[in-house]
């Protein structure tokens, strides 16, 4: 078990490409934190820092407050799950497991002890003496995982361990990651481009954007409170929508907007706060065109067009609305709902409504 | 030229681990090919005792040397006969091949292992057979009407020699075609057939042309294989004889400066195969680049 | 393509067939003649049906060679063609597997110098630099012996190549994984990078074997002591004295033992003959 502590760390590639500029955070002993960001935003580079697989141009890393800037790989007691895996393809599924035992010296039996723990764990124990061709996807990702597992590192780090399997069995390893870690308490740095899966699975969230972080916080907090319009677009599916406030003025919510700083341009609202019933307490209310009405099972999508506004606008309702294509109606929005942001620096302006 | 994305930090090993090529390289190539490019600027007197700085005359004599110029035209007809023949042969027995199913493998077995045997070898088979006095071929030619002498006839020993090259480099070629044949789409083919072209014209307007990248790679394999490789066809029967007849120039430049002691002549000949080879490689190895875009 | 040409699968056959029997004929004249007494040839046109002399013929070959000419005994011959292509085939391979090892997996100053110093080695065939080549084996000692006549031969770009190319696709993970399991770069090496390059390897083999075994110029420059004659060279002694001294039975007895190692080894790994000849002309 360990912390990590990363300060001002930086990567610079050659041609001065800047892929992580200055990263300052704090993983606690056993806590699970994710690092979620759009493609290209550095979340791998950040990750192989701390692997060391990547040198760090600049920053420090300490490990349980021991500075590994520039130690190897196996000398900095972590272990990594790679997205395509990287089993040894030569090497029976037992043999994987046992490498980097092997390479550490550990005795024979208690390699075995700890590969057949570990395969016991993860449900892959048929399998230990074949190779990786002849296993499944799934059952891939299983042996990655134990791979890890038997080192009983002081911190795992997962580099979208899941982004190879299909939808279904996504969720699943998605449960279980999160189980074992529950019960191994070992502290995780864990890399998704899925915001689903990065609420969903993180004590803590860490937002990357353009090789710097926006928002660091519990999965409420980030889905609640996002501290830009970028984590506020990127986190929570069908995306936020944006409305300039000038437009919520002219429908005639004044009142409802008094207490918003006085730099606010922007209002973001979630699909899901834009409601088709009324509320009893003093809201807002837009008025807009049904274009597209999209059924996904226990919820459907209504794609509106506000009425003054081109802003395409999404809205999420129950599962059978009582709505249709074409239909001109008026939605209600609390405004405890809106989230204020300033379209200049692309923060938000103040903290909350309640 | 690229790495792996990520290597591996070390200061030494990467040189320890270069160490042997490279210092083979230097010692037996790199070394040896500088002193034929310094020795090809001397002349040593008859008797190997005074050594003179010459500068190109070495090779203006060469340019000049009867003897020279008749190696590079033995060189120009073997290399271009052994080709032709070699490839012809190879072709053809591909492009049949290719149209089996069931006894593929069976032929392609029966075809390809006269690759193992080596050129000095496949000299000393031919020569036997063309044996005038007690070799198979002659004697039928004879009832043909034709005196078959390799030790007296130069075109015969040309011919000699050229039969015994091609026959050693037919399994290559066969299989680099075949393997070519192969990667045509079926397809190109059933679309012909559909046009109603005949399997001939099929071949010649379809499958030759898509073939031309195999056909010209091999062309140039052909031709270093026969000026280069084949030194020991020449060695192990005619000897670059009857009178000259094949004396192709990596013979001429073994027998001149291993035999002869013509050091200086010997160096600027090798100093020109060393050109022949390097453009010879680069040709190869440009067209391989557009291969491997393809 | 379904093609129903009786004919024209017929005309393929008799291609094929008169195709196969001109490439074997050589070495089926080689073998009947190999089984024929002294008297045949001095009777005209060798006969086409086997003699009676075989066992004969091939161990007098093997125990005792010729000696008149100058030829040691067969079977000695034959181990130093192995000692020799086995030489040569491992020194290349160990040799090419290190260096391509090394340009993949490491940056390092001079690494393009390194590449191309190793490229140069295509073009100076030891045809092209017979004498000076020779000279530094004397130098260095090296005549009549297995050294000399193994390692001048063993730099080698093609097989470097085809490791370097190998090597570009093994995933790149593998060697992160690798380095996060603690191995270190010679360890990844053998536990990775050579188990994964097994066929390549057996592939190479195969060739090299064949390249080694049928060395020629190499062998006549740098043995004078029969001792060192491998059998492809130790034909040549015969054959300078066949015209004057006709010992065909003997000569073709031992053709068909230099030659049928080699072949052999393309028949019985005939699959990674093609991919390793196919493979190193990429
Ligand atoms: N070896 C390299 N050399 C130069 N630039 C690089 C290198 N590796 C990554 N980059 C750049 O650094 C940035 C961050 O890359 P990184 O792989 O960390 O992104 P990521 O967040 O993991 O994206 P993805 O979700 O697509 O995996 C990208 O712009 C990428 O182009
Ligand atoms: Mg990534």
């Amino acid at each position: 078990m360990a912390s990590i502590q990363l300060t001002g760390l930086k990567k610079t590639y050659a041609g001065n490409v800047e892929a992580v500029k200055g990263i300052d955070l704090e993983i606690a002993d056993g806590e699970f934190v994710v690092l979620v960001g759009p493609s290209g935003c550095g979340k791998s580079t950040l990750l192989r820092m701390v692997a060391g697989l990547e040198t760090i141009t600049d920053g420090t890393l300490k490990i349980d407050d021991r500075v590994v800037n520039d130690l190897e790989p196996a000398e900095r007691d972590i272990a990594m799950v790679f997205q395509n895996y990287a089993l040894y393809p030569h090497m029976t599924v037992f043999g994987n497991l046992a490498y980097g035992l092997k390479n550490r010296g550990v005795k024979r039996e208690e390699i075995e002890r700890r590969v057949h723990d570990a395969a016991a764990m993860l449900e892959i124990e048929p399998f230990l003496e074949r190779k990786p061709r002849k296993l499944s996807g799934g059952q891939r990702q299983r042996v990655a995982m134990g791979r890890a597992l038997v080192r009983e590192p002081s911190a795992f780090l997962f580099d979208e361990p899941l982004s190879n399997l299909d939808a279904k069995l996504r969720v699943q390893m998605r449960v279980e990651i999160k189980q074992l870690q529950r019960r191994l308490k070992t502290t995780s740095l864990y890399v998704t481009h899925d915001q689903l899966e990065a609420l969903t699975l993180g004590d803590r969230l860490v937002v990357l954007n353009g090789g710097s972080i926006e928002q660091v916080g519990t999965p409420m907090e980030v889905y609640e409170k996002p501290a830009s319009m970028f984590v506020a677009t990127f986190i929570g599916s069908p995306a936020m929508n944006m409305l300039p406030v000038a437009y919520l003025r002219e429908r005639g919510a004044n009142g409802l907007l008094d207490h918003l700083a006085a730099d606010t341009d922007v209002i973001g609202i979630r699909p899901d706060d834009l409601r088709i019933e009324a509320p009893d307490e003093d809201h807002l209310v837009v008025t807009g065109t049904v274009e597209l009405f999209e059924a996904a099972g226990a919820e459907s999508h209504l794609y509106v067009s506000l009425e003054g506004s081109d802003q395409p606008t999404v809205i999420r309702t129950s599962a059978r609305p009582p709505v249709a294509e074409g239909e001109t109606m008026r939605f209600h929005v609390l405004p405890s709902a809106l989230h204020p942001f300033n379209q200049a620096s692309g923060k938000r302006t103040q903290q909350g409504v309640s | 030229m690229q790495t792996k994305q990520m290597t591996f930090p070390s200061r030494w090993l990467p040189y320890a681990l270069l160490a042997p090529q490279v210092a083979i390289t230097l010692v037996f190539f790199l070394w040896p090919a500088s002193q034929a490019l310094y020795q090809s600027l001397l002349r040593q007197d008859a008797f190997g005792l005074r050594t003179t700085f010459v500068g190109l005359d070495n090779f203006a004599r060469l340019f000049d040397d009867p003897g020279y110029l008749n190696a590079v035209s033995a060189t120009a007809v073997f290399a271009v006969g052994t080709t032709l023949l070699s490839m012809g042969m190879a072709l053809l027995l591909a492009a049949t091949v290719n149209r089996m199913l069931r006894s593929r493998e069976s032929y392609t077995t029966l075809l390809v292992w006269p690759y193992a045997i080596a050129p000095a070898i496949a000299g000393v088979l031919w020569w036997f057979i063309f044996n005038p006095s007690i070799g198979i071929v002659p004697y039928i030619l004879e009832i043909l009407g034709y005196r078959w002498n390799h030790r007296t006839s130069g075109s015969d020993a040309m011919l000699l020699v050229i039969f015994a090259a091609a026959w050693k480099q037919i399994s290559y070629n066969f299989l680099f075609f075949l393997a070519g044949l192969q990667s045509i789409p079926q397809s190109l083919i059933e679309a012909a057939a559909i046009d109603g072209a005949s399997p001939f014209k099929r071949f010649w307007t379809i499958v030759f042309p898509l073939l031309s990248p195999t056909t010209f790679f091999l062309m140039v394999v052909n031709v270093v294989y026969a000026m280069f490789d084949t030194f020991g066809v020449i060695h192990a029967t005619t000897q670059g004889g009857p009178a000259q007849a094949t004396n192709i120039l990596v013979y001429k430049v073994y027998a001149d400066g291993f035999v002869g002691l013509n050091l200086g002549s010997s160096a600027a000949q090798s100093v020109i195969l060393m050109a022949i080879v390097v453009v010879l490689t680069v040709i190869q190895f440009r067209f391989i680049e557009r291969r491997v875009n393809y | 393509m379904v093609e129903n040409r009786p004919w024209g699968n017929l005309l393929a056959h008799l291609i094929l067939i008169v195709g196969v029997a001109l490439v074997i004929f050589p070495v089926y004249v080689a073998v009947i003649a190999s089984t024929q007494g002294p008297g045949e040839f001095l009777r005209g046109t060798l006969p086409l049906l086997p003699g009676g002399h075989a066992l004969e013929n091939y161990s007098a070959m093997w125990q005792a060679g010729l000696s008149r000419v100058g030829a040691p005994p067969v079977g000695q011959m034959l181990w130093n063609s192995f000692v020799m292509a086995m030489a040569i085939t491992l020194g290349k391979l160990s040799i090419s597997l290190l260096s391509a090892f090394a340009i993949v997996y490491f940056r390092f100053p001079f690494r393009l110098v390194f590449f191309w110093l190793i490229f140069i080695t295509l073009m100076l065939p030891v045809e092209v630099r017979i004498i000076p080549t020779f000279q530094v084996v004397a130098d260095l000692n090296m005549l009549n012996s297995f050294a000399g006549l193994s390692i001048p031969l063993i730099a080698s770009a093609t097989a470097t190549f085809l490791f370097r190319q190998f090597f570009m696709t093994i995933p790149e993970e593998l060697m992160e994984a690798a380095r996060v399991d603690g191995a270190g770069p010679l360890r990844f090496f053998k536990d990775i990078l050579l188990p994964l390059s097994v066929t390549n390897i057996a592939a190479l083999f195969v060739i090299l074997f064949i390249y080694g075994w049928n060395q020629y110029l190499w062998p006549l420059l740098i043995t004078t002591d029969p001792n060192y004659y491998t059998i492809v060279m130790g034909i040549q002694r015969m054959t300078t004295a066949a015209d004057s001294d006709p010992q065909w039975h003997l000569i073709m007895a031992t053709v068909v033992m230099a030659a049928l190692p080699p072949v052999l080894v393309i028949l019985f790994m005939q699959r990674l003959f093609v991919k390793g000849l196919t493979e190193t002309e990429k």
